[in-house]
């Protein structure tokens, strides 16, 4: 069970002169219950990717699949695809849509045709998971504040139940706080076995959350692999739009100087080195 | 930033209430706060803290429920004050889109010293020299559609640049770029600070305001914490309190100077780390 692109190839108005090439030659896979980031500049693809993962855009060759449907034009699946990949577009606030929280939530499980008596609870159940009670689903979205509306849009892919989630820079304009909080809800939906599929420019949140990175550069496949791969692969060659967390930077600056140090993103892990290396007196 | 500078914004004792709030509730309650010459302010505090509300004071976009605004000796509060304190006062806000008004860049530059009357030929150097602070004058004749979000923001501070104004108010002016654009910007406003602009700069992002004179805190209205970016920064739980995570460079530099006796820069700016962890370079 699991998304899975091969050698995608997408090319906006083929024909015509404003044809562009926004993917060449791109594959991917992410499981359920994994954690796949997309990284890459802004005009990388990124979000052209995310688009065919629950066929709002097709390939113009390669394949997209999810758990072994072919995500194809006019395919007899659409409807089982669409309600197993979720997708959260960038800012989603700007589309919501309904008089009050509880018809935005019961959007999506209206839908898929689910029973009527089991859509209230899957509303509570989806506003509970992004931190919000009950005493919102009377309340208008538009008299939210920004954060509070974000977590709505959200709220409402996941009361869909997708078994994959497809986000699109979700943490955009959030404080810290909020941030954490998100980062915090993915990691549990996909320890619950949901397959999480992260679009960020935020390295720092790929490389400590991701089981697996796809680093695109303008619409090629830069690199595919664990965070510890794709670390390297930034250490030794520079992606456009694309730097080092401060950590990784200062872990590599290190290491440029000193080859026993880590390569790590790691606060925690570097802080040990340092004061071992402090205490031992290996440097003057 | 000196210390006997010219005050140029001044809010004394400000309370503000939106008319339309249900609650009734003070956005802003009792703060007052002083804006020097030349100085680089940082404006902290979460979402919804009162941090925008606040600076939409210091041009006159708000008028103070109680207290007074001082804006180089003129009050906000009387309206024929009002032009000459936008003059003074330029607000650069966090949606790029929301804030171009030209179809090409230079007319876009244009607009505000337009608007001010000023003639042809003034207008034409202010926009050269503003674009070029900007590092925008190579695009000067293109569309403005063709912009990136992170040109636009920039092609916003050209604007304001453009209308002469000794200060500059940004809120939130990062929040919806990417790294790049990011740091693109705080590039500029270094050298806009180096050249002896005053900016008040809102952000809830620690790891922006390295390069700030000062730091001014707000939590529910209120100002919590004013003072240097370093003392700032050293406080831990005081931070997480007001919503304003510090980034794990800060963290490591405010961890390794409890824990070691490492000569660490005064202020954690990732160069500033590397030349105090590398010796060997």
């Amino acid at each position: 069970m699991s998304i899975a692109v091969e050698a995608l190839c997408h090319t906006y108005h083929p024909g015509t002169p404003l044809e562009t090439r926004a993917l060449d030659d791109v594959s991917l896979q992410c499981g359920r219950g994994e954690w796949l980031s997309i990284v890459g500049h802004t005009g990388s693809g990124k979000s052209t990717l995310a688009q065919h993962l629950n066929g709002i855009l097709f390939p113009d060759s390669g394949t997209v699949s999810v758990d072994g449907m072919q995500v194809v034009e006019k395919s007899p699946n659409m409807r089982d695809i669409r309600r197993a990949v979720g997708l959260v577009f960038q800012y989603p606030e700007q589309q919501l849509f309904a008089e009050d929280v509880m018809e935005e939530l019961s959007f999506a499980p209206t839908n898929w045709g689910v029973q009527s008596d089991r859509i209230a609870p899957l509303a509570s159940a989806a506003l509970s998971m992004v931190g919000l009670d009950d005493s919102y689903l009377a309340r208008s979205p538009l008299n939210l504040s920004g954060g509070e509306k974000r977590k709505i849009a959200i709220a409402s892919v996941l009361a869909g139940e997708p078994s994959y989630l497809v986000l699109d820079e979700p943490t955009a304009g959030l404080d810290s706080w909020s941030r954490r909080e998100l980062t915090d809800l993915l990691a549990r939906l996909k320890k619950e076995g949901t397959g999480i599929i992260l679009v960020t420019h935020d390295l720092d949140i790929a490389l400590n959350l991701s089981d697996s990175i796809l680093m695109l550069d303008r619409g090629r496949s830069a690199a595919f692999g664990a965070p510890s791969e794709i670390m390297r692969y930034l250490v030794a060659n520079s992606v456009p739009g694309l730097r080092l967390p401060d950590i990784a930077a200062l872990s590599a600056a290190i290491g440029r100087s000193d080859p026993a140090a880590p390569l790590t993103w790691d606060r925690a892990e570097l802080k040990r080195w340092i004061k071992a290396r402090e205490t031992g007196g290996r440097r003057p | 930033m000196k210390t006997d500078a010219r005050t140029v914004c001044e809010l004394r004792d400000v309370t503000y209430v939106y008319p339309s709030g249900a609650s009734g509730r003070a956005a802003l309650s009792g703060v007052s706060l002083e804006v020097r010459e030349g100085e680089w302010l940082a404006l902290l505090g979460s979402n919804g803290s009162g941090k925008s509300t606040l600076a939409r004071h210091l041009n006159a976009l708000l008028i103070p429920t109680q207290g007074d605004c001082i804006v180089y000796g003129m009050s906000t509060r009387d309206p024929a004050n009002v032009f000459a304190v936008r003059s003074a006062v330029s607000m650069v806000f966090q949606n790029p889109e929301n804030q171009i008004v030209g179809t090409v860049v230079d007319e876009d530059a244009a607009f505000g010293p337009e608007n001010q009357g000023l003639p042809p030929a003034e207008i034409e150097s202010r926009v050269e020299r503003a674009l070029e602070a900007a590092g925008l004058l190579a695009k000067r004749a293109k569309p403005t559609y063709t912009l990136s979000g992170g040109e636009k923001q920039r092609l916003a501070v050209a604007g304001a640049l453009a209308m002469d104004a000794p200060c500059l108010v940004l809120d939130e002016p990062t929040a919806m770029l990417d790294p790049r654009g990011r740091a693109d910007l705080l590039a500029i406003m270094r050298a806009l600070h180096d050249g002896g602009k005053t900016i008040v700069h809102i952000t809830h992002r620690l790891e922006e305001i390295l390069w700030c004179d000062r730091a001014v805190v707000l939590a529910g209205g209120r100002i919590e914490w004013e003072g240097g970016v370093e003392p700032l920064l050293r406080q831990d739980g005081a931070l997480r309190k007001w919503g304003l995570d510090a980034p794990p460079l800060v963290a490591l530099w405010r961890e390794l100077g409890e824990e070691t006796g490492l000569a660490l820069p005064r202020i954690p700016t990732l160069e500033g780390m590397i030349d105090a962890l590398c010796p060997l370079q």
